[in-house]
């Protein structure tokens, strides 16, 4: 596996306007993404996770430019998406493809699924006509379907078989890249395996880049090499998948973890149990956004909101708890000298 | 062996829908029973019947093109499927209470959280007068942890988040102190920080109450967290059922097995996940032989051509496969033989 990041996402932004009144002034502004930076290497899966409204999905969208972002920079293979033309950026997405969650909603029922696989091929002027064709059926067996369902309309196939579609249809251009926003959430659990290995086999054959965004971490953590995590618009806490949830940092990933019931009757774990509900994002708490419902909240948490820095090699952490650690370090160093 | 008593017993229920494709058995001959304060479980995946079972109980099966064609459902001394809807309706609420999984839906948009939960008590408690009943519903409120009980009486469903409106939900549904509460995707919707603290609320409901909980579920870990016994279900029928300790460690039924395998565990990777070939078939459509013969591994002749029954491998556990059959076992072995 390569070390080269595909891509390289600095101070992220988005702010959705709050209208109000005839005149439809903003009145102020929901943080969906509030500077979020990382990168993801070549042939890896970076995963990220969160609750509602914690902005992953906005930044998945952001990253293809389906929203413009408010400020920021997307760097992708040298090339820096948010000052592209329109033109170009169209040509780009040939690079850069979409599985979606909701494989009712993705397809259209009025077309046949060659036409739907065909559409990625006509839209970047690839290949003729028989060439195409023949990519259509290479890629449904590829998929785990096979060449006849091509003459099919969405609605003859399952929930699973549809996401296999949907996968197909992102895997046409040749990408380097596939964002996929809550792939596996509308599956049931058997299908959702068969998608899972499905999408790991893929990525080897086609040493595809994963950003994989998804609100169960156990899925997060079985496909991740590296996991984010979002809280409010903002990565509280990044590291590889192991480490990640072998040794939580962030109190809200240690909380995130300890919630999720584990299929075992036998195994006992303590329970951090959360107070209340994520603040609304319109008027987030000023300092620390955790510090509402964090258990260990300090004074300096109200007021000042925590960087996300590198606690120990590729674990970062944006916590209070972490950066006092940090100072002391400097001050004990400072005092040797 | 359990000295509970039975609160409610289900015996050959059958639910069918009447559709211009046929005739789909939604429940096919299903049989358990629910016992004092005790929380069932019922997992499986879409399609397999599970809440068609709770609308079942409760008579809420969409009618036409549903219709419970068999069997009885024993509450106290009554069978709930001989009821008229006026009677029916009694039982509802008072005796037998039901939350869903989107709480947004359950609740009626135009009215305020105070006004919604007085008239689920004052339909059942009759003759209560408006300060009375507003009384009891702010007890509700702040039994199910809700802060600022008194305010948020005046609140609109709106305005309050997902997890209170399920907290909502619950304190409506046990407003009359009912036997049996039937939780239907309860926490399906909500955040996992939320859904444990709902998880929790209802643990301890059903033990300061003693009320028996029907949870409804697609989570294999929401079940093994909250329930004391499960019932596994698979294209309209039960294929296993076993107190929730045997049901993860000593699964029986192949698909059991699989579904267990199948869902990532956060505790420890592994490369590759287990996966059950093949998708879950229409209801209706094998006639013939194991549902689940088709995508299992054991499968052998036998499977194809009988439909097994409920073996009882245990005084608690039961399992639908010929495996479990003592004539099953022979005959997959000397095949077995045959074949090595």
């Amino acid at each position: 596996m390569t070390t080269k990041p595909l891509l390289k996402v600095e101070g992220l932004k988005k702010y959705f306007p709050i209208k109000k009144g005839i005149l439809g002034r903003t009145v102020g502004h929901v943080k969906a993404v509030d500077d979020v930076s990382f990168y993801v290497n070549e042939g890896e899966t970076l995963g990220i996770v969160g609750e509602s409204g914690c902005g992953k999905s906005t930044t998945g969208r952001m990253l293809m430019r389906l929203l413009e972002p408010t400020e920021g920079k997307v760097e992708f293979d040298g090339k820096d998406l948010t000052s592209l033309s329109t033109e170009e950026m169209r040509k780009t997405r040939r690079d850069i493809q979409m599985v979606f969650q909701d494989p009712y909603a993705s397809l259209n029922p009025r077309h046949t699924i060659e036409k739907i696989l065909e559409e990625p091929l006509i839209v970047h002027g690839m290949d003729n006509a028989k060439e195409r064709k023949k990519k259509v059926h290479e890629f449904l067996e590829i998929v785990g379907l096979s060449a006849y369902h091509a003459k099919r309309y969405p609605h003859q196939f399952s929930g699973g078989q549809r996401q296999r579609i949907g996968i197909a249809r992102a895997l046409m251009t040749n990408p380097k890249l596939i964002i996929a926003d809550e792939p596996v959430s509308a599956l049931d659990v058997s299908i959702q395996s068969q998608v899972l290995n499905l999408m790991q086999d893929l990525q080897k054959e086609f040493n595809l880049t994963y950003i994989f965004i998804a609100h169960d971490l156990g899925v997060v953590r079985h496909i991740s090499d590296r996991v984010g995590v979002m809280y409010l618009g903002k990565i509280v806490e990044m590291a590889d998948s192991e480490q990640l949830y072998a040794k939580p940092l962030h109190p809200y990933t240690q909380a995130l973890l300890s919630a999720v019931p584990v299929p075992d009757p036998d195994f006992k774990k303590e329970q951090i149990l959360l107070e209340g509900d994520i603040p609304n994002p319109a008027n987030p708490p000023s300092g620390c956004t955790f510090h509402t419902r964090c258990p260990y909240k300090m004074e300096i948490c109200t007021k000042v909101t925590p960087r996300l820095i590198e606690h120990d090699s590729g674990h970062s952490v944006a916590c209070h708890l972490y950066s006092e650690q940090v100072d002391n370090d400097i001050k004990q160093l400072e005092g040797s000298i | 062996m359990d000295e509970r008593k039975t609160v409610l017993q289900v015996k050959d229920l059958q639910t069918t829908f009447f559709t211009d494709s046929g005739e789909i058995p939604a429940v096919d001959h299903i049989d358990f029973h629910l016992r004092e304060g005790e929380i069932l479980g019922i997992v499986g995946e879409s399609g397999c019947g599970k809440s068609v079972t709770s609308l079942s109980i409760m008579g809420l099966v969409p009618k036409p093109p549903g219709k419970v064609v068999g069997g009885n459902i024993l509450f106290g001394d009554k069978d709930l499927l001989t009821l008229n809807e006026k009677q029916m309706r009694r039982i509802r609420g008072n005796d037998i209470a039901m939350i869903f999984q989107e709480p947004m839906t359950s609740l009626n948009p135009l009215f305020s959280i105070g006004n919604q939960m007085t008239e689920a008590v004052r339909i059942h408690e009759k003759g209560w007068s408006k300060k009375k009943a507003e009384g009891k519903a702010i007890e509700m409120l702040k039994l199910v942890g809700l802060p600022r009980a008194e305010e948020m009486m005046r609140d609109y469903p709106h305005q309050l988040s997902g997890g209170m409106r399920q907290r909502v939900m619950i304190a409506m549904a046990l407003v009359c102190d009912p036997k049996v509460l039937i939780a239907d995707e309860p926490t399906t919707a909500l955040d996992v920080t939320i859904q444990a603290q709902i998880l929790k609320l209802m643990r301890e409901l059903n033990t300061r109450l003693n009320t028996a909980v029907l949870l409804i579920t697609h989570d294999l870990g929401v079940v093994a967290e909250t329930c004391e016994r499960v019932i596994v279900m698979y294209a309209g029928q039960i294929i296993e059922e076993a107190p929730v300790k045997m049901i993860f460690d000593d699964p029986q039924h192949p698909y059991t097995k699989g579904l267990i395998q199948s869902v990532p565990d956060m505790r420890f990777k592994k490369d590759r996940l287990y996966s059950i070939p093949g998708s879950v078939p229409k209801p209706g459509s094998i006639q013939h032989g194991c549902r689940f013969a088709a995508r299992c591994e054991f499968a052998f002749d036998r499977c194809l051509t009988e439909n097994p029954e409920l073996y009882e491998t245990s005084d608690v556990h039961q399992t639908r496969c010929f495996l479990y059959d003592r004539e099953g076992v022979e005959q997959h072995d000397n095949k077995a033989l045959i074949e090595s």
